[in-house]
């Protein structure tokens, strides 16, 4: 157990115990190697099952909303629940968007911080096992021993197989917390930001298109990206209206085409790139491609970045009028 | 699919189909004054009434590639004289990514047309319709997303 996660536990105890919150949401081990699934406490006994490693991929934002759907009843009032919720970076980021769009209240959060050094990706760790499935795994501190099911150990050092959203990361702290256990180092070498981006631009229409196709014939339609992603908290998804219906629930390509464009245009200017889509999606699809050419936009036309502070505006709720127009077909 | 669809698809005297968003209160009275003042423009194009520039979900403009459009252009009001004051300067700022991120995807940006016509430009609206035109003629029937039906007897 780290310094982080027994700090964690103590604190979550003691807010539990004085009534400062109703519920904690943190992360707890799943039962798979080098997964951790979301976990709700209630009560202070139960603190032992919260972790923090480096597999604690999901974005807990993406569980806030639901709390907050219905008040509970309590001493004979009907008032809506004390939160408290574990955040890194990308989660506090996540946390900001949802407080402006009024998903869920301030008052009722208790945002414990906690600085971040990048996530392990799974996808990458299968990479690396190749064919051979991952039995079992333990994290030694910048490395992880794995097992794989034909019992072959392998040591991988957890910086090659750092999620790309975390290795691009440039807010590794929470930017808003109501207790910080402690603040992740800056990254120590410059990386380009959407490198993946500048790179696919080059390429030409066709190779582009070929390419997509190739990644996203393999999506079989499972919402998984969406059911992550904490700025997907529609009552009813386009995805599956049926007045109108937007397309349909087939795996043909120009349906599975309009669901990426309409998912990634739906973050436009809210997307904080905490890879959650990408750790969630079964079929390993390239995801982050889209959703940071959208990122790479609003950063370069509107000079905005996603749910950065509580006060600003996000870049499609507003606009300036000196936007750029140079697209606009002319006469 | 239409037999409209059939023979363009077959490439015999293709023409291409182009899906207008227009503002009501710019760009729709635009095209009107284009056609009551007796300026020709192309048949090609399918006019959709829309109250403002900014009520355009840029799925509207995905789903119309989809269901066979070979070009889609969308027009507002220009920047300042929007009826709701701000929806065209909203509107401009969700066009900007949506052209970009289409043509990013590989679908040809010569498809897709925005521009700003206000009520008193008729003859702008048929030069910029001609423009459309010609662009889409450039890069022939759309075939990247269209979604297709198997042909029953």
């Amino acid at each position: 157990m780290n310094q982080v996660e027994e700090t964690l536990r103590q604190e979550v105890a003691k807010l539990l115990e004085d009534g400062t919150i109703d519920v904690f949401v943190g992360h707890e081990a799943a039962s798979l190697p080098l997964r951790t699934s979301p976990c709700f406490v209630r009560c202070p006994k139960e603190v032992n099952r919260l972790v923090w490693d480096r597999t604690c991929t999901s974005n807990l934002a993406a569980y806030l909303p639901q709390l907050f759907k219905r008040p509970v009843r309590l001493k004979g009032e009907w008032i809506l629940p004390k939160v408290g919720v574990i955040a890194k970076g990308c989660d506090s980021r996540s946390i900001v968007g949802l407080i402006k769009e009024k998903q869920i209240p301030r008052d009722r959060l208790f945002i414990i911080g906690v600085g971040c050094e990048g996530m392990i990706d799974r996808h990458s760790v299968g990479r690396v096992l190749g064919v051979v499935g991952l039995a079992d795994a333990k994290i030694d501190g910048n490395s992880v021993q794995v097992i794989g099911t034909d019992g072959r150990e392998k040591r991988i050092d957890i910086a090659d197989v750092l999620a790309a959203s975390c290795r691009e990361c440039e807010h590794r702290s929470a930017v808003i917390s109501d207790l910080s256990l402690g603040d992740a180092p800056a990254p120590t070498q410059e990386v380009s930001r959407y490198a993946n981006v500048a790179e696919f631009e080059s390429k030409s229409p066709q190779e582009r298109w070929e390419y997509l196709v190739a990644e996203l014939s393999r999506c079989i339609r499972c919402y998984a990206c969406r059911q992550a992603c904490p700025n997907c908290y529609c009552e009813e998804c386009f995805a599956e209206e049926t007045a109108p219906q937007w397309l349909g629930v087939t795996t043909d390509l120009p349906d599975v085409f309009v669901f990426h464009l309409g998912r990634v245009f739906h973050q436009a200017g809210r997307c904080v790139d905490c890879g959650a889509c990408v750790a969630a999606c079964p079929q390993g699809i390239d995801l982050r491609l889209l959703n940071q050419k959208i990122n790479k936009d609003v950063e370069e036309l509107f000079e905005a970045q996603a749910s950065l502070s509580l006060e600003e505006a996000e870049a499609l709720s507003s606009f300036r009028m000196e936007d750029d127009q140079s697209f606009m077909t002319e006469p | 699919m239409t037999k409209e669809t059939n023979e363009k698809m077959s490439g015999n005297g293709w023409e291409p189909r182009i899906v207008a968003f227009l503002c009501n209160w710019c760009s729709y009275a635009g095209a009107d004054l284009a056609g009551v003042s007796r300026i020709q423009y192309p048949p090609n194009v399918r006019v959709i009434r829309v109250p403002c520039s900014g009520r355009i979900n840029p799925l509207f403009i995905v789903k119309a590639l989809q269901a066979g459009a070979d070009g889609v252009l969308v027009s507002g009001c220009h920047p300042g004289d929007c009826h709701y004051i701000s929806g065209n300067l909203y509107a401009r700022r969700k066009f900007a990514l949506l052209k970009s991120l289409l043509e990013y995807v590989g679908i040809e940006p010569q498809r897709v047309h925005f521009s700003w016509v206000s009520a008193a430009e008729g003859a702008r609206f048929a030069e910029i319709l001609g423009k459309v035109i010609d662009s889409v003629r450039s890069v022939g029937p759309a075939n990247r997303m269209i979604k297709r039906f198997k042909e029953v007897a």
